[in-house]
């Protein structure tokens, strides 16, 4: 057991960025799951948190131990890669008991032949049989042990890839897009088994991947990463409603997040797409703002107006409890998408006029870089100082008080 | 459509001239290699015939076959054979493998241009170096034994170069999980790196054998003992002094020569196939 730190992590191929000053801490037992696009750096970190490759600048901890200059099996990781990486060569008793030999037989032992007669090895084989056994009937994969890796499905190889990270009982395990080879099902059905498994193991997990699901269903923590930076690190439910920045909003949520160019005209009052919502902004009258609203912050509304965005049906994506309706508002090229729930929404057409009410505590406001702009609720002070985009957005932490 | 079913597809002009000229090509590899095998079941009167019957009127393959094998050592040159091929090629991978798994998997700097020395050392003729090699032999004091037959051929540039090219193919994740799983570099080549390697392994091995079994320009320079010639040396003494003119031994003792590498191909032809062109796909 142990906890993670990595310090100011960066990492450059040539001229490339990969990593810039990455820092993150998981806790003990925790799983945090690192989340973004693929080439945002996030396999780079996890296999420098392996030593698999080396950091150009900054220091990785295991449990208050500095391992930089530590070999991959010295600093008491298992990894569980995305092409599972099983030896094609040795039975599935065999893949799972290397780890083992290599780490209790010396190298006398391990000779074919020969070490069978050295003492201790026979005891020591045995044990490893053992745990191999015990281990790969845990994980259901007990009658495969004598085949080769070629023999078994997508869905056995990812078991046996865990079982042998398993065998070792690491302090940490590092997964590398796990279930990316598996079809949708036995996705679902694996995502389950490895959440099973971090509460049966109480291990510290870290976990990369692309899938935005397998991060929110999976984790205690997500980081979000792009460009080779950490955006943001928060729990799943933090990270969808409460994101730091505009790009973990649109990467997060699907449908995605629509976002909207407003302009404040006066305090409470935002213009957006030819109507005007009643939100509390940051800005002085004039500011450009970006609104970021979730498709299921809409709702049917009765009439526009005020409060309202009103616009023509373009298409509608029936989703049996919910419908994504995709509505053309005036003077914006990318439809909105609304989630509204299916039993409260009365028969709609392409091509009809529908008005759809917003809820102005779900908006989330964006300055021109991106920063998320924080308005006081209930008198509540602001969490966090909201660095202006330029001249035309103040603080307005006086009116928050 | 019509023209993609196999029937037609064979039959396109295309296809046909190139047919001809696979079949004209291998008519004209396989042709000496039949007339020596007709050849080795003549009895002498008729080898100067002008008629060319595959089947000779008298079978006289026994006499000749026995002469070849009793009149000669050739039982002798293709032990030494075995010998000096077993020895080079077991010593080839034992260099190659570490090697090849250096330049394809590991980083350091200066690995290309030794890459770059190891495609120039492909391009160099053996032939070049026989003189260097014979000096370098005569200092050690090697010459006239196995180890000088052995010792110039120890490092294959071409062994590298195959290894390498398919050790390339091989997913890095694989090695990754070893140095997880706590393998050195050197048990990842001999452990995992070889077993997935085998095609590669097995077309090398054929190369290699093919190649010094068959030699015959170094082992002229650096052996005079008989005991110590590999086959086609061996053949040469024994035309010299035994047979003279009598061609019927000779050819059945080329026969003998050529027949232990005819079997071992055709055993490994599907892995010799695979090892070659799977290095090259990537």
């Amino acid at each position: 057991m142990a906890s993670v730190l990595l310090d100011s992590i960066n990492k450059n191929y040539g001229q490339t960025s990969v990593l810039r000053g990455v820092s993150l801490s998981i806790a003990d037992g925790e799983f945090l799951t690192l989340l973004g696009p693929s080439g945002c750096g996030k396999s780079t970190l996890l296999r420098i948190l392996a030593g698999l490759e080396m950091q150009d600048a900054g220091t990785v901890s295991i449990g208050e131990r500095v391992v930089d200059g530590l070999r991959p099996k010295r600093r008491d990781v298992a990894m569980v890669f995305q092409s599972y990486a099983l030896y094609p060569h040795l039975t599935i008793a065999s893949n799972m008991a290397l780890p083992l030999r290599m780490r209790q037989l010396s190298a006398l032992q391990r000779l074919p032949l020969l070490g069978g007669l050295l003492p201790g090895t026979e005891r020591i084989v045995a044990e490893i049989e053992t745990e191999v056994t015990r281990t790969a009937t845990l994980l259901g994969i007990g009658h495969l042990l004598s085949r080769k890796p070629g023999q078994l499905s997508g869905g056995q190889r990812q078991r046996v890839a865990v079982g042998r990270a398993m065998v070792r009982h690491p302090a940490v395990f590092l997964m590398d897009e796990p279930l990316s080879n598996l079809d949708a099902t036995l996705r679902v059905q694996m995502r389950a088994e490895i959440k099973e498994l971090h509460q049966r193991l109480g291990v510290t997990f870290v976990y990369v991947t692309h899938d935005q699901a397998e991060a929110m269903t999976l984790s205690d923590r997500v980081a979000v990463m792009l460009d080779g930076e950490l955006l943001q690190v928060a729990p799943p439910q933090d990270i969808y409603a409460d994101p730091d920045d505009r790009r973990v909003a649109e990467f997060i949520g699907s449908p995605k997040i629509n976002m909207l160019e407003g302009v404040v005209r006066e305090r409470g009052l935002i213009d957006v797409a030819g109507s005007t919502l009643p939100i509390e902004a940051d800005a002085l009258a004039g500011a450009h703002l970006t609104l970021g609203i979730r498709p299921e912050a809409f709702h049917l509304a009765d009439h526009g107006g005020q409060g309202a965005l009103t616009g023509s049906v373009r298409m509608i994506e029936h989703m049996g409890s919910d419908l994504f309706v995709h509505l053309d508002l005036a003077g914006i090229d990318h439809p909105l998408i609304a989630r509204l729930l299916a039993e409260r929404t009365p028969d709609i057409a392409p091509g009809q006029t529908l008005h759809v009410g917003v809820r102005p505590d779900r908006v989330l406001l964006f300055a021109r870089d991106g920063q998320r702009l924080l308005f006081a609720r209930d008198g509540q002070r602001l969490r966090r100082e909201v660095e202006s985009a330029g001249a035309s957005i103040t603080p307005i932490r006086e009116l928050a008080r | 459509m019509s023209f993609i079913t196999s029937a037609n597809f064979l039959w396109r002009p295309a296809a046909i001239l190139r047919h001809a000229v696979l079949i004209v090509t291998g008519a004209l590899i396989l042709a000496p290699f039949v007339w020596m095998v007709s050849l080795s079941i003549r009895p002498p009167g008729e080898i100067f015939r002008a008629s060319f019957t595959f089947w000779p009127a008298q079978f006289y393959g026994v006499e000749n076959y026995t002469k070849a094998l009793t009149q000669a050592p050739l039982p002798r040159s293709m032990g030494n054979g075995l010998i000096v091929c077993s020895l080079i090629l077991a010593l080839q991978i034992l260099v190659c493998a570490p090697c090849a798994y250096a330049l394809a998997k590991l980083r350091f700097p200066g690995r290309d241009l030794l890459f770059g020395m190891v495609l120039i050392g492909l391009l160099l003729p053996h032939q070049v170096l026989s003189l260097p090699l014979f000096i370098l032999g005569y200092q050690l004091g090697i010459l006239n034994t196995y180890a000088a037959l052995v010792f110039p051929y120890v490092v294959s540039p071409f062994g590298i170069f195959l290894f390498r090219q398919f050790f390339k193919t091989i997913p890095d994740d694989v090695i990754h999980a070893a140095r997880l799983d706590g393998l050195s570099e050197l048990t990842i080549v001999w452990k995992i790196m070889m077993p997935m390697a085998l095609p590669a392994i097995l077309a090398f091995s054929i190369f290699s054998v093919v190649g010094h079994w068959n030699d015959l320009f170094w082992p002229l320079i650096a052996v005079q003992d008989r005991s110590l010639m590999p086959p086609p040396l061996g053949i040469m003494a024994f035309m010299n002094e035994e047979a003279g003119n009598d061609y019927g031994p000779l050819m059945a003792a080329s026969t003998l020569v050529v027949l232990p590498l005819l079997v071992a191909f055709l055993a490994a032809q599907r892995w010799f196939v695979e090892g070659l062109t799977r290095g090259g796909i990537k």
